[in-house]
């Protein structure tokens, strides 16, 4: 079962860096995300018109998973994400909003946000994937579930690939890293490579 | 009227996100929704937010929403007929 | 490969503290819904369902904590223990646990709140049910909007399958907060009187809370008798907005195929669906539009919100256990609030709870985010 499928590709945004398959592709000095993420999308040339209406780990999600899905033919595509803080960036907000009675005024933008899985919907709707979307909360980066649970969904051909990994945003600090998991490709999907490559960065 | 109509798009602007969108692209008849602006759904709710709050003005149907937010000139006009009122 | 079976189950609701004190009412077609008016939470009456706070707190010391525990732990706890405690199942290292919920603990954002921020982190919330009963492994914690307790189904069959456990305990729960309310209330979204799903009278939803329980096994011996077997599920994205509902119901309507796929059965075998009916306007619509194009029109259909509210992260698990003892009871319960057909599209509205010989249910949910589940259960032959 270990060794059926395969890592096609993988990335990662974290500190400043985004790389892909192990080669940066774009740096910054900034160290305010908002700042770093839009001028990363502009510079990756990716374009959709809901960009900047989004949270930011809605932001974060859709840069990195733009990287690995811009060429990718395949649209039976499978999302499973995880993180540790779920939408909790974006709550906060909320609850700024509606905490005094005298300035409350919560707002809608902000509250649809208030769900970890928006970021797979967007993405969804980006590249027209009609696939299953699983969120699922773990208080550090773990290949464990992802991995048996990845397997299943390609063994019950509930996707011909997989879309998955972390997404993390929390008091400012991001960290984002997807592979995709199919038939063929470069690693073999085990436990143990997905750590390796999330460890090489 | 001018004033409030510039301020509206400011806002607009401004509330709603629209990186790249200038004052000077929004015309006063332009639609905001469908082709115009492009806004949607959670734009026209976040707009009855934007008239409550900055104007005082609470939307007794917001299904009065989709006449009031045509353009920037519907939106104004109901603003300061409110206002008169 | 092994069936995998929904067995003991619970709910905790303002109907009291198991499933049964809930079926009885629900048979008796009387909702739980109650006009509130309570400022702490909105600024304006509103129709919900909540447990009563002092029941609930005596039923949770009888289970003697050792240390404080948020309302929603307590819920969970609750239910969980009685789940627990009818299985028999010893909490082995072949035993997981699995959390349903949209929201977790977060009313602990409240400044007055005595709970420390740090409790909505959801990991903290599976680690004290997880500490409680001492379960071997963490917690695994989904959270996908309001298909979360559908999927949560999904899920824990896809571990057991792929032997990463025998049994999966899945626990959901979200509260009715001033969080929630305000949001939907900015949506435009609450009914100020009880939902009326797939009515042409309706205006929208009312928001519950509940803590649900059900056990996930493999194991075919010592199985609850409203036992049923998890046919087929799937989970489809509508890829068209992250609020709206889609104008062609393309994601429900996928979901709908891909499990029947699965279950190798067709529409006609299906004797009845539990469907999500918000009472909004654009879901239900949504709803009728994709079970017209999965051609299920004429399959008796309800949805329970008339009953409990949207429990959220809760609901698709207290549907699909309601639905179990439906089939067990060979019984159709009535769609509360529904009096004339408001979708554009021909729906089999259950108008009167009735008994009918049943076998196989379709429970479906969707959700913020475009997401879609659908699951097909048939009845454990006795």
């Amino acid at each position: 079962m270990a060794t059926r499928y395969h890592i096609e590709q993988y990335c990662r945004i974290t500190n400043g860096r985004i790389s892909k398959n192990g080669a940066l592709v774009f740096e910054s000095a900034e160290t305010e995300f908002s700042a770093f993420i839009k001028t990363a999308y502009k510079t990756l040339g990716i374009a959709y018109s809901k960009f900047f209406k989004m949270d930011s780990l809605s932001k974060l999600a859709l840069v990195a998973a733009d990287l690995l899905l811009v060429e990718e033919p395949e649209k039976n595509m499978a999302l499973v994400f995880s993180n540790n803080a779920s939408s909790l960036d974006t709550d906060r907000k909320h609850q700024q909003s509606i905490q005094d009675p005298d300035g409350y005024f919560p707002s809608p933008a902000v509250f649809v946000y208030t769900l970890p899985n928006i970021c797979m919907g967007e993405i969804s709707i980006k590249h027209r994937l009609f696939s299953e979307n699983s969120f699922f909360i773990n208080n550090r980066f773990l290949a464990d579930n992802l991995f048996d649970y990845t397997n299943s969904l390609l063994a019950m051909q509930k996707a011909e690939k997989v879309l998955c990994g972390w997404v993390d945003f929390d008091h400012g600090k991001y960290d984002a890293f997807l592979y995709v998991v199919a038939k063929n490709g470069t690693f073999t999907h085990s436990k143990e490579s997905i750590n390796q490559l999330y460890q090489t960065i | 009227m001018t004033d409030l109509k510039l301020e509206l798009k400011e806002k607009i602007i401004e509330q709603l996100n629209l990186e790249d969108v200038s004052v000077a692209e929004i015309g006063d008849k332009d639609p905001l929704f469908g082709e115009g602006l492009g806004l949607d759904s959670i734009d026209a709710l976040e707009l009855i937010v934007m008239l409550d709050k900055d104007y005082g003005i609470k939307l007794a149907d917001p299904k009065e929403g989709k006449q009031i937010f045509e353009s920037v000139e519907t939106m104004a006009a109901y603003i300061t007929s409110k206002k008169a009122g | 490969m092994s069936e995998i079976y929904l067995s003991h189950n619970n709910v905790v609701s303002n109907y009291g503290f198991d499933s049964l004190a809930a079926v009885n009412e629900i048979k008796q077609e009387k909702s739980s819904l109650q006009l509130i008016d309570d400022s702490q939470i909105l600024s304006k009456p509103v129709c919900t369902s909540r447990m009563d706070t002092e029941k609930l707190k005596e039923a949770f010391a009888l289970l003697n904590p050792r240390e404080s525990y948020t309302r929603l732990e307590q819920l969970l706890i609750v239910s969980l223990e009685k789940t627990i405690k009818a299985s028999g199942v010893p909490l082995n290292e072949r035993v997981g646990l699995l959390i349903s919920t949209t929201k977790g603990n977060i009313d602990v954002l409240d400044t007055q709140n005595p709970f420390p921020e740090e409790r909505a982190y959801l990991t903290v919330l599976g680690d004290k049910i997880k500490d409680f009963f001492g379960f071997q492994h963490e917690a695994m914690v989904l959270s996908n909007a309001c298909v979360s307790g559908v999927l949560a189904i999904a899920v824990a069959k896809r571990f057991i399958q792929q032997g990463t456990y025998d049994h999966v305990f899945v626990v959901g729960g979200d509260l009715v907060t001033k969080f929630i309310l305000s949001g939907f209330n900015a949506f435009q979204a609450l009914s100020d009187a009880p939902c009326k799903p797939y009515d042409k009278d309706r205006v929208g939803i009312n928001i519950g809370e509940v803590g649900s329980s059900v056990l996930v096994t493999k194991n075919p011996n010592a199985l609850a008798k409203e036992s049923v077997v998890v046919l087929g599920e799937a989970s489809c994205n509508d890829a068209n907005h992250i609020s709206g509902p889609s104008r062609t119901g393309e994601g429900l309507f996928r979901s709908i195929e891909s499990a029947m796929k699965q279950a190798r059965i067709s529409a006609s075998e299906i004797d009845c669906i539990s469907a999500h009916g918000t009472a909004t306007i654009f879901n239900d619509e949504m709803e009728a539009i994709a079970f017209n194009r999965a051609n299920l029109q004429a399959t008796p259909i309800n949805s329970l919100k008339g009953y409990f509210g949207h429990t959220l992260g809760a609901s698709g698990l207290i549907e699909t256990i309601v639905g179990m003892h439906s089939l067990h009871q060979n019984t159709l319960f009535c769609s509360k609030g529904f009096e004339e057909l408001g979708v554009s599209k021909p729906l089999n509205v259950i108008g009167k709870t009735t008994q009918k010989s049943l076998d196989i249910f379709l429970k479906t949910a969707s959700g913020f985010g475009g997401c879609n589940t659908a699951t097909i259960f048939k009845k454990v032959a006795s």
